[in-house]
């Protein structure tokens, strides 16, 4: 009975909308191999295909709601009655400016992108992320001037856009997260001391000669140092 | 005493001194001011459109945290919300007194909000003025001071928000006394102004810095009639316009002589004796040199 049912259950399909025009797709499928069943084929708007690179923001609305919703076509599935479109691009001006003259004070992200002071705390872009950041906290972060905050709550940003094209107030969040998270990078966080020491070690031609061992090894020799090689964590945790 | 704070854009940014003067002054009234977490701007000037809700949302949605904050066990049974920017302070009770009186309004706020705990009306949104006057009184505040504000005249200035509309004022909005109270209780002679809740001009500020300048001129000159050595306020907005603003008034006004201009909690600071918190280094006109003058800081505070 029970591999009856899983037969049936892969014949089902869903009725959906891509662009206005009706297609039949198997259910369980993806937003994006959806598409690609209904024929269209991709040239923007996929990349990783595994919700990792962003370049797959799509907007549907679902059969009985009214709600926008928004999500990157890799990650949902088809329902039935969904109307969707691929947003390959989202249009957002993008400041410029030098990181090295940059100044890393609390008024600097205001002065690159101004209309963050328009935020009226609607909390659209956070519900439009699919990466379930806080995208408003961050951008009120951004409005007083905590540059970490910011940096901080929007490390995951994926920079699909979806927050940005939702937003009444017209803000390009993502834009305002990457600058904070550059700022908070070169001029805020504790530089790492030991990286430094090994550049150093490196410039100084400490490990050229073993460099030059492993150039002349055969690949059956450098598999197996790989494969016998001590992995920090593990070393660790029996040291 | 436990209570929610909510600090607002500002306090963080141009008017740091304001909050840690207020931070210290009121610990050493055994008040603990908790950070509302996860706040966001006031809504920084409502529009006064009866049916524009959505600018009443970032408000509502302060209030909320203050619900979070007794439901996640931080607070026990505190609903009263203090503030300590007059703007802010405006925004938060306008924006509550409105939901609160028009169901409507708030259920369409709370449907837009559902990702949000409902707010249920429960905030009582109260300036740090106002607990001084009500939970310490100023007789305990007076009994508080280690280093009196002797010989230093100071004018209070209202300015708008704090006082309207006057069904938010936190006091009489045409002969307020609360900051005269203040400043007698911490040791300082009360210098009147009859432009003390005159407008300085708000926002103008940014595309018509001389009426600004004009209102700068007028309120300064009211208080240095009647003696005046400094200004007190509770508005990072109203501090800008009557302090970095003198720059432009003198320009405008040959012979205008600069006047400090504090938030209140820094001589609050300084009467407790926490100079350093007091923050006298982050205002536009230098207060130091007339403090020092009246002897008020450089001095050894007994402990």
């Amino acid at each position: 009975m029970a591999k009856k049912k899983k037969i049936d259950e892969s014949k089902k399909m869903v009725r959906i909308y891509i662009m206005g025009k009706e297609y039949l797709v198997p259910a369980g499928l993806t937003i994006m191999k959806a598409i690609e069943y209904a024929g269209y084929r991709y040239i923007r708007g996929a990349g990783c295909r595994a919700g990792f690179c962003g370049a797959c923001a799509t907007v549907y609305r679902k059969l009985g709601d009214y709600k926008l919703h928004a999500n990157l076509a890799c990650q949902t599935t088809v329902e039935d009655g969904m109307y969707l479109v691929q947003l390959p691009f989202v249009p957002a001006n993008k400041a410029i400016y030098d990181m090295e003259k940059i100044k890393p004070d609390e008024n600097v992200i205001l002065q690159y992108y101004p209309e963050v002071a328009r935020c009226v705390s609607c909390n659209t872009c956070t519900k439009a992320c699919p990466q379930s950041l806080e995208v408003m906290d961050y951008i009120q972060a951004a409005l007083r001037g905590d540059i970490k905050k910011v940096a901080e709550l929007s490390f995951d940003c994926i920079q699909c856009g979806l927050c940005a094209i939702r937003c009444p107030a017209e803000i390009a969040h993502y834009h305002v997260g990457q600058l904070a998270r550059r700022i908070y990078g070169k001029y805020m966080m504790a530089r790492a001391k030991h990286l430094e020491e090994r550049v150093k070690e490196i410039e100084a031609g400490k490990f050229d000669d073993e460099i030059k061992k492993l150039m002349k090894m055969s690949v059956a020799k450098l598999k197996e140092l790989y494969n016998k090689r001590e992995i920090e964590g593990e070393a660790m945790e029996s040291g | 005493m436990k209570l929610p704070y909510y600090p607002g854009c500002t306090l963080k940014k141009n008017a740091k001194n304001f909050e840690i003067s207020a931070m210290a002054a009121a610990k050493h009234l055994g008040i603990e001011l908790i950070e509302l977490p996860r706040w966001n701007c006031c809504g920084a000037v409502s529009s006064l459109t009866s049916d524009d809700v959505m600018h009443h949302v970032a408000a509502i949605r302060n209030l909320v945290r203050v619900q979070q904050m007794n439901d996640d066990g931080i607070l026990e049974n505190e609903y009263r919300l203090i503030v300590l920017c007059s703007m802010c302070f405006n925004v938060l009770k306008r924006s509550n007194m409105l939901v609160t009186s028009n169901a409507s309004m708030l259920n369409t706020i709370n449907s837009f909000m559902d990702t949000e705990p409902d707010y249920e009306g429960t905030v009582e949104v109260k300036h740090f003025l106002e607990i001084l006057r009500d939970e310490i009184g100023f007789e305990r505040l007076k009994n508080a001071v280690r280093n009196p504000l002797k010989g230093l005249k100071i004018s209070p200035y209202y300015g708008c928000t704090l006082l309207r509309p006057k069904e938010i004022g936190i006091d009489d909005a045409e002969s307020p006394s609360i900051m005269e109270n203040l400043i007698e209780a911490l040791g300082g002679d009360v210098a009147d102004n009859p432009y003390k809740s005159l407008c300085c001009g708000s926002y103008h500020t940014v595309g018509n810095a001389e009426v600004v300048a004009q209102r700068t001129y007028k309120i300064i000159e009211g208080a240095r009639r009647n003696g005046a050595d400094v200004i007190i306020t509770s508005c990072p907005l109203c501090a800008f316009n009557l302090d970095n603003r003198q720059a432009l008034t003198e320009k405008l006004y040959p012979g205008f002589k600069r006047m400090p201009i504090l938030y209140f909690t820094q001589l609050m600071a300084l009467a407790f004796g926490y100079e350093k918190e007091a923050g006298f280094d982050g205002n536009f006109i230098n207060p130091i040199p007339l403090l020092e003058e009246k002897g008020l800081i450089g001095m050894k505070v007994q402990k």
